[in-house]
């Protein structure tokens, strides 16, 4: 069992949780993740590793579906039934001078530690942050203590730019260049930020969540076309260069289980209603 | 008289559709005795031989004739530490029953049935061989709880070594929880068997990636391990490199089951992971796992369910049973159908594009080889089960550098020994993908030669 040593509420859907997991803990590097189960008969929740220290290791999880909800009712204390990791291939930090990271939502999270790592090397680091509204900008406090930039918008216009994250890019783009930019989101965003950055030549690296089971290329549950070739995520990424990634194939592969996924969420309006 | 072989009861074939109940109802003991008396015993038993772990047959047979069955059971626990498992899973036709004498005229002695009963009789009665572990202070690794990590670790622990088993799953079995449906392999009993091992004083840890939570180097570094044993399998799906294979309604087996049996998506929404059949399946494949997979399909509710194998029903890899079996079941068999292209709109799958084949010339493992002919079929379907074959997972060889492995990713070893002094490997992982019992051979084959190498590294 895996306790949970700390938790904050970053908005009415997301939540931050600190777990104790030094091993998991020991070998992380950034881009790296761990899957996770709630209970015993839980489903297996890959999340991106936001943050470590020797002891613990931090998750940033959006209370989208049956399972992430069922996780977001632990509390301090509890426990996590399976916890495994790290999964997945660690980011490939570029050589590079100047970068600029795209978040779309929750997406700041798994972006979190890169451009962490890319600052820790001397790069300079300009981040767009980007939601729905002003609640789901997300580890502001926390990106301003490194960040060089950060430029803000929302879908309703509460907190900054009016708009999407492709909308402030491209005029960002107009006064500034940039070596490499990593865009972290929906499926859709991190499509858009790639097609908009082609025009700009700037290369652009996504991560892709998939639905995945075993998160140790078993299953392959978790594939991704990027020009014309297979890969699976769990353990050829999460991370690749965005230019080849056939994300309309990965969206309908994101959306297979919708139905199901349904009547899960309504067995636990039934189970909270009893 | 001639005596013939003892038929096992099975589930009838109509309740069986609708539940995963096991299908073979296993033998009496009065069938067993009666089917034991069949055997010659003969001077020079080619079952044994036949068997990958060398299980003395005979002596068994003659324990089980003489009513002494717990005995029989020790005969046979000594050299196959999962008999349950191994009485239902092995492909016993290829292997001991196989060579039997009096299979050349007649139908050979059912050898896997009567390892069954013993291994179900052990459990149900809680018998158990007291092995006498004599400690000797020094500890191994072994990487993987499926079938060849399960015998590595007992017969190192059966040397007197303190044993950690690691496994990145959330159980504890490997492929013999994640692939073999219940139906075939209920999980009461791999649980128990396993419990058995745990008995003997084995570690088991779960939730560990030995090449990423723990290196192979740290596992030698930091926790002292006097060797290691990979065992990890062939858990990367095979692909057929086909248009359209990304499209949703695509599944390699490895999902399918998984979702299935580890992850219990039979009881959804009880189990909250979801799978989805439609109506109508193509399983691509001859071998067991098609036959798992299609049978599970059927199980799940879908109507129409049919394996696409490229060459005739002789050729079929599967067991015969599971063959007979699915046969009773309703699944259909499209044979010489080679799958070229999926089909579907907005990357949903919708239909398989299939080569219809003839059988040509013998090939290499002396089948006739399927020939292409330039027509084609195309049928329907809702999901397709790709089982075609595995490959050995791809993350001990990518997160440690010196392991040397060939060009299909499996490790190479000489007398078990890996490219790193002291890494052992064997099962799936070695030899791609195989059968339980022949990952066992490996695994308890395996271990004199770490024995060896640790007491060798002493002096």
């Amino acid at each position: 069992m895996y306790k949970i040593l700390f938790k904050k509420v970053l908005n009415k859907d997301v939540d931050l949780m600190v777990i104790e997991a030094p091993l998991v803990a020991k070998n992380t590097e950034p881009g790296h993740f761990i899957i996770l189960r709630v209970n015993e008969e839980g489903e297996r929740i890959p999340l991106t590793i936001v943050d470590s220290d020797i002891n613990s290791v931090t998750i940033i999880y959006q209370k989208l579906g049956y399972s992430t909800n069922l996780l977001g009712t632990l509390n301090v204390g509890d426990s996590i039934f399976d916890f495994v990791g790290p999964l997945g291939k660690a980011a490939h930090i570029r050589e590079v001078k100047s970068i600029i990271g795209i978040a779309g939502g929750v997406g700041a999270a798994p972006l979190f530690p890169q451009l962490k790592e890319y600052k820790k090397r001397g790069v300079n680091v300009d981040l767009i942050l980007g939601g729905r509204s002003k609640d789901y900008l997300l580890l502001i406090d926390e990106y301003k203590e490194f960040c060089d930039n950060i430029y803000y918008c929302t879908d309703d216009g509460s907190f900054g730019f009016k708009g999407f994250v492709t909308d402030l890019a491209l005029d960002l783009y107009k006064t500034k260049t940039y070596d490499q930019s990593i865009a972290i989101g929906p499926l859709i965003m991190m499509k858009n930020v790639v097609l908009l950055n082609k025009k700009f030549n700037l290369p652009t690296d996504v991560s892709l969540n998939p639905i995945m089971i075993d998160g140790t290329g078993m299953c392959g549950n978790c594939r991704v076309t990027i020009n014309g070739k297979t890969f699976f995520a769990c353990v050829d990424g999460p991370d690749f260069p965005g230019e080849g990634v056939n994300f309309d194939e990965l969206m309908t592969r994101q959306k297979y289980y919708k139905e199901e996924e349904h009547i899960c969420n309504l067995e636990l309006m039934k189970n909270e209603d009893s | 008289m001639k005596i013939p072989r003892v038929k096992m009861e099975l589930l009838d074939s109509l309740t069986r559709q609708s539940n995963f109940d096991e299908v073979s109802c296993g033998f009496t003991l009065d069938q067993s005795k009666l089917e034991a008396s069949r055997c010659l015993d003969c001077k020079n038993p080619r079952c044994v031989t036949a068997c990958p772990v060398h299980i003395d047959i005979p002596l068994f047979i003659k324990q089980i004739i003489s009513d002494d069955i717990d005995d029989a059971y020790f005969t046979l626990y000594k050299d196959n530490i999962l008999p349950a498992i191994c009485g239902r899973v092995c492909p016993q036709e290829k292997q001991c029953e196989g060579a039997c004498i009096v299979g050349i005229k007649g139908e050979s002695v059912a050898i896997g049935a009567l390892e069954r009963f013993l291994g179900d009789h052990a459990l149900k009665n809680n018998v158990r061989l007291d092995d006498a572990i004599i400690e000797n202070g020094f500890n191994v690794a072994v990487v993987g709880s499926g079938p060849a990590g399960l015998a590595n670790a007992a017969s190192m622990r059966r040397l007197g070594y303190g044993v950690t088993i690691y496994e990145a799953l959330h159980e504890f079995g490997g492929v013999l929880k994640y692939g073999i449906p219940d139906f075939r392999l209920p999980k009461d009993i791999v649980e128990e068997e396993i419990s058995r091992l745990k008995d003997m004083g084995i570690k088991f840890v779960k939730n560990v990636v030995i090449g990423k939570t723990i290196t192979i180097n740290q596992l030698f570094k930091e926790y002292g391990y006097k060797a290691i044993f990979l065992g990890s399998g062939a858990g990367l799906p095979s692909s057929l490199n086909l248009p359209g294979e990304n499209y949703s309604g695509v599944y390699y087996a490895n999902e399918f089951l998984t979702r299935v049996n580890l992850m219990k998506s039979r009881d959804f929404p009880h189990s909250p992971t979801p799978v989805r059949t439609g109506n109508n399946v193509a399983v691509v494949g001859g071998g067991n796992v098609a036959m798992d997979a299609a049978r599970t399909a059927k199980r799940l509710g879908a109507k129409n369910v049919f394996i696409l194998y490229r060459r005739d029903m002789s050729s079929l890899p599967a067991r015969l049973d599971e063959i007979h079996h699915a046969i009773d079941e309703g699944i259909d068999f499209r044979l010489l159908l080679n799958p070229v292209e999926f089909i579907g709109e907005d990357y949903l799958l919708n239909r398989v594009k299939c080569e219809i084949m003839e059988l040509g010339e013998e090939d290499s493992s002396g089948r006739r080889r399927p020939m292409p002919t330039g027509k084609f079929k195309f049928y329907d379907i809702d999901s397709c089960v790709i089982s075609i074959g595995q490959k050995p997972n791809p993350i001990l060889k990518d997160s440690t550098k010196d392991l040397v492995t060939d060009k299909w990713g499996r490790i190479v070893v000489e007398d078990f020994q890996t490219s790193i002094p002291g890494v052992f490997a064997g099962g799936d992982v070695v030899s791609g993908a195989a059968t339980v019992i022949l990952a066992m051979g490996a695994g308890k084959d395996a271990s004199p030669y770490m024995d060896m190498y640790i007491k060798n590294n002493l002096k």
